[in-house]
C-alpha cells in the first residue's frame, strides 16, 4: 500500500503548491498507516526532487520521456495509472490547478477510483473515506464517501499548510514506455507571462472592482500589490469592460484563489465574485458604501474614498518594510 | 462536423442554498434552474463556430442527465439555437455515473467536437469532460479558453500557469471550456423560443453504471467573524493590525 502524490514541477523547479501536495500526502498517509511516493515527471534535477523529502515524501519516483513534453491527458494519466498499480497506492493526491483537472479525471476511470475534488481539508474519516469539499461554488460544504478502492484527491491550492518532516527519502528514476498513439496534444505556439507573481500562487491579492471608476485609477493599487509582495486581481466588470486583462478576473467563472490576505477595493461583493475568494484566510474590503456585502465576509474594513485610502496605505506598508 | 455540447442544471448562482431537515439533501423548493454557466458558454461558442459556413460545423446537439423536471432547462438550449437535444432519463448521482450516461450516446451516435464546461456551480467537480474522454478513449484538452476551426481542424487555446497555450489535438476529441470562451452567453430570441417547442429532443433510458461517491451531510460554510472598520482618516491602522493581529504581513 501507498499514497500516491503527483509533483508537477515547472521548468525543473517545484513551488509551494508541490510541498503542500506532499505535506498533505503525508497527513493521509499517517490516517491510513502507509507511506508516501511523489511521482515527478519530466526533466528535473536530483537536487530539486530531493526537496520533497523534507515535506515527507519516503521514496521519490521521477520520470522522463520525450513524449511527456507537453501535457497531454491521456499520456499523463496513463503513465500516473501505471505508477499507482506499480506502488500498489490506494489513495492518489493531485493539485487541484489545471494539470489535475486535466488528468483526475481519466485517472478516475482507469483506475475506477472515485474522486474528491477540489479537498481543503484531511479525510473526515478513513472507513467509510470520507472527504470534505466545496459545494455551490462555496455556499455549503459536503461530506463526500469514496465508495471505490481506490481514491483520488484533488488538493485545493494555498488550502494546506507545510509540514518539515525527518527526511529518509530515496530517488528512484523509472523508465516508462508510452504509447505514442495516446501524446496526440500538438502544441503551436507558447504564450507566457513574464515575471509577474501568478494570482493562483500570490500569498497576497490586491483586487479592484468598479469602484475604481476608471482604468487610469490603477496605479496605486498596483503599487499596494508591489511592496506588499503580491499580485493584482479584478472583478468581473472591470474585466468585461476591459479595463483590466482577463486573467485578473477572480470570482466563479474567473480565477478561483485563497490568498492568506485578499484586499478588495471597490469590490461590491457579489455571490459571484465572493465564491473565487472565500478561500482566502483575511480578506479586507475597502468601499465607499458601508452597505456593501463585501463587509460581511471582510474581517478588516474601511469605508471610504479609496484614491485616498490607497496612497496611505502604501506609505504604511513602505514605514514598515524600512 | 458536428458538435456536442453536454449541460448541467443548476440553481441560478444567486440562489441562497438550504438543505433540508436532515442536511442530506438540497432543499429544491423555490430554486431557480438555469444551465450551468461554462456549459452556457460552450454552447455559445458552439453555435457562433456554426454560424459560420466556413468552419464546416454542420449542427449543435445538447445532451443532459437528468429527470423530465430539467425538461425547461433543455428547451432554454434549444431557444437559444441548439439543433436538436439528448436527455438521459435519470437523477445524476456522481461525475462517474454521468459521464458513463453521455459516453454511451456519444459511442452511439458520433460526435466530431464534445464540448463541457469546466466544472458545474454545484458540485464544483471539474470531472466530467475529463471522464467522456476517457470512457471514450479519445483526447481531452482542459482549460479551454479558445476554439476556432482553420482548415477542418480545431485550434484550442488552453490556460496553463502564467500562460496559454495554442493547441491541437485530431477529432473526436472533448474540449473542457473555461472563462474566455465566449465573451456574453447568447440569450434566447422570441423566435428561438417559439421554434425550441418543436426541435427533436430525444430521450434515452440510462445504462446500469454504479457510482463511485456519495453525498452524505452538507453543511453550510462556517461563518465569519464581524467586520472590524477602520478609521478611513487613518487607513495605517489596518497595516498594524494586518502585521500584529492577523500576523500575515
Amino acid at each position: 500500500m501507498s499514497v500516491l502524490v503527483y509533483t508537477e514541477n515547472w521548468d525543473g523547479k517545484f513551488k509551494k503548491l508541490s510541498f503542500e501536495l506532499v505535506s498533505y500526502a503525508s497527513e493521509v498517509a499517517k490516517m491510513i498507516n502507509t507511506s508516501v511516493t511523489a511521482l515527478s515527471i519530466g526533466k528535473i534535477e536530483d537536487s530539486e526532487l530531493i526537496k520533497l523529502g523534507r515535506y515527507g515524501a519516503g521514496k521519490i519516483i521521477s520520470v522522463e520521456n520525450e513524449l511527456l513534453k507537453i501535457l497531454d491527458s491521456q499520456a499523463y494519466s496513463s503513465v500516473i495509472s501505471e505508477i499507482a498499480k506499480k506502488e500498489n497506492s490506494s489513495v492518489i493526491i493531485i493539485s487541484n490547478n489545471n494539470t489535475g483537472k486535466a488528468v483526475a479525471p481519466r485517472l478516475s476511470v482507469k483506475l475506477r477510483a472515485g474522486v474528491g475534488s477540489g479537498v481543503s481539508r484531511l479525510p473526515l474519516n478513513t472507513n467509510p473515506f470520507t472527504v470534505y469539499k466545496k459545494t455551490y461554488s462555496g455556499n455549503a460544504f459536503a461530506h463526500v464517501v469514496i465508495k471505490s478502492e481506490i481514491k483520488i484527491l484533488t488538493l485545493a491550492q494555498n488550502s494546506f499548510e507545510l509540514i518539515e518532516t525527518v527526511d529518509n527519502s530515496t530517488i528512484e528514476k523509472m523508465t516508462v514506455n508510452v504509447d505514442s498513439s495516446l501524446a496526440r496534444t500538438k502544441v503551436q505556439n507558447v504564450l507566457k507571462q513574464t515575471d509577474k507573481i501568478l494570482l493562483t500562487d500570490a500569498d497576497i491579492v490586491v483586487s479592484g472592482g468598479r469602484g475604481m471608476k476608471s482604468p487610469d485609477n490603477w496605479a496605486p493599487l498596483t503599487e499596494l500589490a508591489n511592496v506588499l509582495g503580491g499580485a493584482t486581481a479584478c472583478s468581473r466588470p472591470v474585466s468585461d469592460e476591459g479595463w483590466r486583462p482577463h486573467e485578473e478576473h477572480t470570482g466563479q467563472t474567473g480565477k478561483i484563489i485563497a490568498p492568506n490576505l485578499y484586499i478588495a477595493v471597490g469590490i461590491s461583493g457579489a455571490t459571484q465574485h465572493l465564491a473565487g475568494i472565500s478561500g482566502s484566510k483575511y480578506i479586507v474590503a475597502i468601499n465607499n458604501d458601508k452597505e456593501a456585502p463585501i463587509f460581511e465576509a471582510a474581517q478588516y474594513g474601511i469605508v471610504g474614498d479609496a484614491m485616498k485610502i490607497l496612497p496611505k496605505l502604501i506609505n504604511a506598508v513602505k514605514e514598515l518594510k524600512k | 462536423m458536428k458538435i456536442l455540447v453536454c449541460i448541467s442544471n443548476v440553481p441560478d448562482t444567486t440562489t441562497k442554498i438550504k438543505f433540508n431537515e436532515s442536511n442530506t439533501s438540497v432543499d429544491t423548493t423555490g430554486i431557480q434552474w438555469v444551465i450551468n454557466p461554462w456549459d452556457e458558454l460552450s454552447l455559445t461558442r458552439a453555435l457562433e463556430l456554426k454560424d459560420d459556413p466556413s468552419s464546416g460545423i454542420k449542427s449543435v446537439t445538447v445532451a443532459h442527465v437528468g429527470t423530465a423536471s430539467s425538461e425547461p432547462t433543455i428547451r432554454k438550449a434549444l431557444a437559444i439555437g441548439a439543433d436538436d437535444a439528448i436527455r438521459i432519463n435519470s437523477e445524476s448521482s456522481d461525475a462517474y455515473y454521468t459521464s458513463a450516461q453521455l459516453a454511451e450516446v456519444i459511442k452511439k451516435e458520433h460526435f466530431d467536437i464534445i464540448l463541457c464546461g469546466i466544472e458545474s456551480s454545484d458540485y464544483n467537480g471539474s470531472l466530467v469532460g475529463g471522464m467522456i474522454s476517457e470512457f471514450l478513449g479519445i483526447p481531452s484538452v482542459s482549460a479551454v479558453s479558445g476554439i476556432k476551426i482553420e482548415n477542418g481542424q480545431a485550434v484550442l487555446v488552453r490556460e496553463i500557469d502564467g500562460g496559454k497555450e495554442v493547441t491541437s489535438v485530431p477529432a473526436p476529441f472533448v474540449a473542457i471550456v473555461q472563462k474566455g470562451i465566449a465573451k456574453e452567453p447568447r440569450i434566447a430570441a422570441m423566435r428561438g423560443i417559439m421554434m425550441a417547442r418543436t426541435k427533436p429532443l430525444k430521450v434515452i433510458e440510462p445504462v446500469e453504471v454504479d457510482s463511485l461517491t456519495e453525498i452524505t451531510v452538507f453543511e453550510k460554510p462556517a461563518p465569519r467573524s464581524a467586520c472590524k472598520f477602520i478609521d478611513p482618516e487613518n487607513p495605517g491602522q489596518l497595516i498594524d493590525l494586518l502585521q500584529n493581529e492577523a500576523k500575515i504581513i
